[in-house]
């Protein structure tokens, strides 16, 4: 894309979002709402103990207890602060989307004019060039080009025509050339563009299966300790030891999971943010999630796994002609064949560009009739073409069946009637697609190729790229059929399409993916649209859904691992008065009680500062076996989680003990 | 043969004899729940309690059967006990008073066996034989069907039936429990063990009291129950006459939630997953074993509390099988073990009995400690979590949080509770650290149906009857109903297949994540509780 080309919605907004912390303040305090705070009880917990030990700073105020209050009210805004940080990157998107969402004006055949927000399903409109469409809908007559760059941030313009796949038009895109009729398919306010700009802003992100999961076991947590602190007391007093609430309450906000508890929505928001970031959107964070949980995915063959076009391959010379004439003769017989085929057997042939003297030869066109095209050079006339064009010899026409038997098309070369050899032609598997295949497998997803080519094409394909299976001369049912054989194993599937035809197929998947060239049709179908129309980007999506999954139990672990740390800092601080030999768990040699447990709290809120980034980037995901990935993540969230504390405390509290009245 | 000779001999003849019967008890109880066959005897039980036999469960119908059969099993051991004046053998002992009657019935139906009472004085030979034994048959063979009901929720897809409460429960009494017991009770016999009805025996004019000892002796251990005969329990010389019926009591202990492990690995077709689940059980219990033996040896008083005749090799080792199996018999004094020692058997309780936990309890909360630990570690793969082919879900994860809650709850808030009770001061028989410890150990013995008892502490008064009552209630039913509603809940899904994506669960690095969150849930849990008792003991 050029600097002059829009850029895409979602890279335009990418860059007015930058994650502003300072941005997001506001909106964190907002936050502080009851109301809000319920929705994560870990927070709550955490939110109702900042309260209480303000009251208690409040009525008997000292250095520690104010500190303490300070502190945990930093918790809980930091908390906001990871959330608001999440949603300020897609309130930009969608304030972007929405500059698109002009007042566009309804054109109804029958010549009445209403406002686009009041279209029912249904509503023919007419929209002509230089004219907003104004909804969501399919075009039932005439053929036009529409700028959608709008939505997609593509410049080019794209045909729209009634009937077929591509009669699919998007409310916000303008009309360039011709006159459309447009049946709307959606309601105001239910449009796509209105779907997508609820989608970034979250409006209305509800819990994912697996974040309701997770939140169940980090309350259970929370009650755990919450039991643990509370029963704590009534030993501390038989002990003779009477704890103060303040210090009851920074223990339990240090034990209870608040660095995941904080981190869990933004987690989420964030990973929908990749998507959009890819330019695909997601109807439902469960979607998301489905994606990485993908067994089998479904890719068609042209387009995914080959390039569109087929390409030379391989020249193979018949008689008494050696290579190097053919390739020479192919060479000159392309030079002036603008098609990718064309273009690719001059590729294949060195790339060397038409000399003087060559360029005074008279090109041939391709037509219907002759099916060749070629040069006549002087005395040489030589033409490439359809076998059927030319009089084979026995050798060539052997070597013509067999490319034709293996899938290939053959393309004949001759010189003033005389075939000089063959040129194979055939579908070439995209570079890296084996070792992405390769990592798919190692991830345990199993890749099927869908072709409609014979069994045999699309063996030698399939053996190429390196799937693991491959369903030939297929159908749309066959497609549907395989579908639901895999989920009757228990698999997950997914897929992408564009076709109506494909629709069915993208209903039943767990992840379809419908391109946003498709239809109308397709794109409902999905349960997610693909901007860009790449079908290679769900193996990103199933990235992404692993990614979501592996920052949130990444997280979890090492918020459950801190607390090892915060036991030796405060356990001592605590008990150490009644039982002195309690002090020689104080490892850490933090200075005294108060600056202990300052320290511990102070860790506790700023680590949740420190991690926002990742929660946002999300933790890095390299493919690779489930072991493989389950060791790293321990080794690094586990084994980081409970070393991590100990330094950190540690330093706090060298700058605490500074403190007068702390220290 | 020095004591440390002589203590890795025993572990090592243990270990031989559990070896030796692990493959054929295990795979003979996978078989004895599977079977469609009934006994003869069986068929008639079925009759006379118009149960057909062939009709399948949900799992609401099936955790009503427990928990119905268990509630008529409580009232009817609370009537015989409030009645022993009507029955005979009853030596003149009386009515077992309200609260003690409450407290053990709840214990023995509960198979924790907690004893607030002095057996000889209290229990007569009708009321420990229709009463307390058939419950330490019935309360182990109810673990045992839970177990198996929950290893149905993983083995079946999508139904809603979890076999038959009531043919489980039946077959776990004439298939397994009673065969079992009839050949242990002969060979403790042989071993010197008593068995008279007789209310007590002559010892050089001094009238000792006796009872029909190994009849119930067997069941006591076999069934992880531990509630002893006679007051002094396994250090009675009649209950546990030499180090012989010392190894065989121990064997007895381990030797069903040992073999349940091969039981699982047969019924879930993977020999290996049981393995694996045997290795965590094992790793811990012998880490604790390691534990006690050392503090033991290493104490001031190193033989204080413990039968010379066992030593501190062989009452360290049974100190581990009871607590660590929920059995709760004990052949030496729990109380006077040094603070490290005496800490390591409260911590094995505090683990929520799984290593390897009593008969059926001790296989199915490690499942539910699997589930959690899949819970995290499938996220951390990057897919929902799944564990045997069956997804992790929201309910799944409910089920075994609460499952996990119960013990937890109601322990610290009765030991909470019993903390600062003025009264509590007047029970204890120590102060300071060793009495917090003292609380602890009641309430962990209750809540994790345990029923060891650390004694130093009187627990006869209203509030400890009841309240060590109701940890006894809740810490058996509550983790059971739930188990029993996450097995039906397993049971409805569909079986994800195993591909290359699926995170092993055989090998050393589920062990190493499922003994670390064993380890780390009851430390982090009780950290500050152990804080002010054992750990300020043993730091001292």
């Amino acid at each position: 894309m050029t600097s002059t080309l829009q850029k895409p919605a979602a890279a335009q907004a990418k860059a007015q979002a930058k994650p502003g912390i300072v941005a997001a303040i506001p909106e964190a305090l907002r936050k502080l709402h009851p109301r809000h705070q319920l929705r994560s009880p870990v927070m709550f917990v955490v939110w109702v103990g900042s309260l209480l030990v303000t009251v208690f700073a409040v009525i008997e105020p000292s250095v520690f207890t104010v500190a303490v209050a300070l502190w945990l009210g930093f918790t809980v805004l930091f908390a906001n602060l990871a959330e608001a940080v999440a949603e300020g990157r897609g309130k930009a998107q969608a304030d972007s989307l929405r500059k698109t969402k002009k007042d566009a004006v309804a054109r109804l055949v029958d010549g009445d004019v209403v406002p686009g927000t009041e279209l029912k399903i249904g509503d023919l409109v007419v929209v002509e060039a230089g004219e907003v469409i104004p909804g969501d809908g399919d075009v039932v007559e005439g053929i036009a080009t529409v700028d959608e760059s709008a939505i997609t941030g593509e410049s080019a313009p794209v045909i729209r025509e009634s009937g077929g796949d591509r009669c699919a038009v998007t409310g916000g895109t303008t009309v360039l050339s011709d006159r459309i009729v447009v049946r709307i398919t959606t309601r105001p306010g239910e449009s796509f563009v209105d779907r997508m700009i609820a989608l970034v802003e979250g409006a209305e992100r509800q819990k994912t299966p697996n974040e309701i999961a997770l939140t169940i076991l980090l309350s259970t947590l929370t009650i755990i300790f919450l039991l643990a602190v509370v029963a704590l007391q009534p030993f501390a007093i038989y002990s003779g030891g009477e704890q103060s609430v303040v210090v009851l309450t920074a223990l339990l906000v240090c034990l209870i999971p608040t660095t995941i508890g904080a981190l869990l929505s933004a987690i989420g928001i964030a990973g929908m943010d990749r998507l959009v970031q890819r330019n695909v959107l997601a109807t439902s964070g469960k979607a998301v999630e489905a994606a990485g949980d993908i067994d089998t995915l479904l890719l068609d063959k042209t387009g995914t796994i080959t390039w569109g076009n087929r390409r030379a391959t391989e020249f193979i010379p018949v008689g008494p002609t050696s290579e190097e004439e053919l390739v020479a003769a192919a060479r000159l017989a392309s030079l002036a064949d603008d098609t990718p085929e064309g273009r690719s057997i001059l590729e294949l042939a060195g790339g060397r560009p038409a000399t003087e003297q060559e360029k005074t030869g008279e090109f041939v066109p391709f037509t219907a009739q002759t099916r060749m095209s070629g040069i006549d050079l002087g005395e040489r006339v030589i033409r490439k073409g359809a076998a059927s064009a030319f009089e084979l010899t026995d050798t060539a026409r052997e070597v013509v069946d067999e490319i034709s038997a293996q899938g290939g098309t053959p393309l004949v070369v001759a010189e003033n009637g005389r075939v000089l050899g063959i040129i194979r032609l055939s579908d070439v598997v995209k570079p890296g697609m084996k070792e992405r295949f390769a990592e798919l497998r190692s991830m345990g997803i199993r890749t099927v190729m869908v072709t409609g080519d014979n069994p045999l094409t699309a063996k030698a394909i399939a053996d190429e790229a390196g799937v693991d299976d491959f369903l030939a001369e297929a159908k749309p049912e066959d497609k549907m059929a395989l579908i639901r054989k895999e989920q009757e194993g228990g698999r997950l599937v997914a897929m992408t399409g564009d076709g109506t035809n494909d629709a069915p197929a993208l209903a039943q998947a767990d992840v379809g993916v419908a391109m946003n060239t498709g239809t109308s049709a397709a794109k409902e179908a999905g349960n997610m649209v693909d901007l860009d129309s790449d079908p290679t980007k769900l193996i990103e999506i199933v990235e992404i859904g692993k990614q979501l999954l592996i920052t949130r139990g990444a997280l979890t672990t090492f918020s459950v691992a801190n607390d090892l740390a915060k036991y030796f800092a405060i356990l001592p601080a605590m008990f150490a008065a009644i039982y002195p030999a309690l002090g020689q768990l104080n490892i850490m040699r933090l200075a005294t009680p108060q600056s202990a447990i300052l320290s511990a709290v102070i860790f506790n809120a700023l680590v949740i500062v420190a991690l926002i980034p990742l929660a946002l980037k999300g933790v890095k995901y390299r493919p690779s076996s489930a072991s493989a990935l389950l060791r790293r993540n321990l080794l690094i969230y586990g084994l980081g989680g409970v070393v991590t504390p100990f330094a950190g405390i540690w330093l706090i509290d060298l700058l605490v003990r500074l403190v007068p009245g702390i220290g | 043969m020095s004591p440390l000779a002589a203590g890795l001999l025993q572990v090592g003849i243990l270990v031989a004899a559990l070896s030796v019967v692990y493959r054929p008890l295990g795979d003979h109880m996978a078989r004895v729940f599977t079977a469609k066959r009934h006994l003869r005897v069986e068929r008639v039980i079925y009759r006379i309690g118009r149960i057909n036999p062939d009709s399948e469960q949900k799992w609401s119908t099936y955790a009503y059967g427990v928990l119905g059969f268990s509630f008529v099993g409580i009232v009817l051991l609370y009537v015989i006990q409030r009645a022993q004046s009507l029955l005979p053998f009853d030596f003149g002992r009386g009515n077992v008073p309200e609260g003690m009657a409450f407290n053990t019935a709840i214990s023995f139906v509960a198979n924790t066996n907690w004893q607030s009472y002095v057996p000889e004085v209290v229990m007569g030979h009708a009321v420990q034989m229709i009463g307390l034994t058939v419950q330490n048959f019935v309360s182990a063979a109810v673990g045992l069907a839970v177990a198996i009901a929950l290893v149905r929720g993983f083995v079946r897809h999508q139904t809603d039936r979890l076999g038959n409460f009531w043919v489980d429960l039946v077959r776990g009494v004439t298939r397994i429990l009673l065969p079992i017991a009839f050949l242990g009770a002969i060979v403790l016999i042989a071993f010197g063990v008593t068995m008279s009805l007789k209310s007590g025996v002559d010892v050089d004019g001094q009238t000792v009291a006796n009872a029909p000892v190994a009849g119930q002796e067997v069941i006591k251990e076999l069934g992880t129950n531990g509630g002893g005969v006679l007051n002094a329990n396994s250090a009675h010389p009649f209950e546990n006459p030499n180090e012989w019926t010392n190894l065989i009591e121990i064997f007895l202990i381990l030797v069903i939630p040992v073999a349940l492990t091969r039981t699982f690995g047969q019924l879930v077709g993977d020999k290996k997953q049981g393995y694996v689940l045997l290795g965590v059980m094992g790793v811990i219990w012998t880490a604790m074993l390691g534990v006690i033996w050392a503090a033991e040896a290493n104490g001031i008083r190193p033989l204080e509390g413990k039968e010379l005749r066992f030593g501190i090799p062989g009452s360290a080792i049974f100190a581990d099988a009871t607590t660590g199996t929920s059995t709760g018999a004990v052949n030496s004094l729990h109380d006077s073990y040094t603070g490290l020692g005496g800490g390591a058997t409260l911590l094995n309780m505090l683990f929520g009995e799984m290593t390897p936990g009593g008969v059926g309890t001790g296989l199915y909360s490690i499942l539910v400690m699997a589930i959690i630990a899949m819970f995290l570690a499938g996220l951390m793969v990057g897919r929902t979590p799944e564990y045997l082919g069956k997804k992790l879900g929201r309910r799944e994860v409910t089920a075994a949080a609460v499952s996990i809650l119960a013990m937890p709850t109601v322990l610290l808030i009765g030991a909470g509770i019993a903390a600062i009770l003025p009264s509590t001061q007047a029970a204890l028989n120590n102060p300071g650290e060793h009495g917090l410890s003292e609380i602890l150990y009641a309430y962990a013995s209750a809540s994790n149906n345990n029923g060891s008892a650390f004694a130093g502490i009187t627990v006869t008064s209203d509030w400890f009857q009841s309240s060590l009552g109701l940890c006894m209630l809740f810490g058996r039913f509550i983790p059971i109903i739930a188990v029993l509603a996450l097995a039906g809940s397993l049971a409805a899904q569909k079986k994800v297949p195993v591909t290359a994506g699926t995170l092993p669960t055989t090998g050393p690095l589920f062990a190493t994540l499922l003994t670390g969150s064993i380890v780390l849930v009851a430390a982090l849990t009780f950290v500050p509780a152990l804080a002010l008792g054992p750990i300020a003991e043993a730091l001292l």
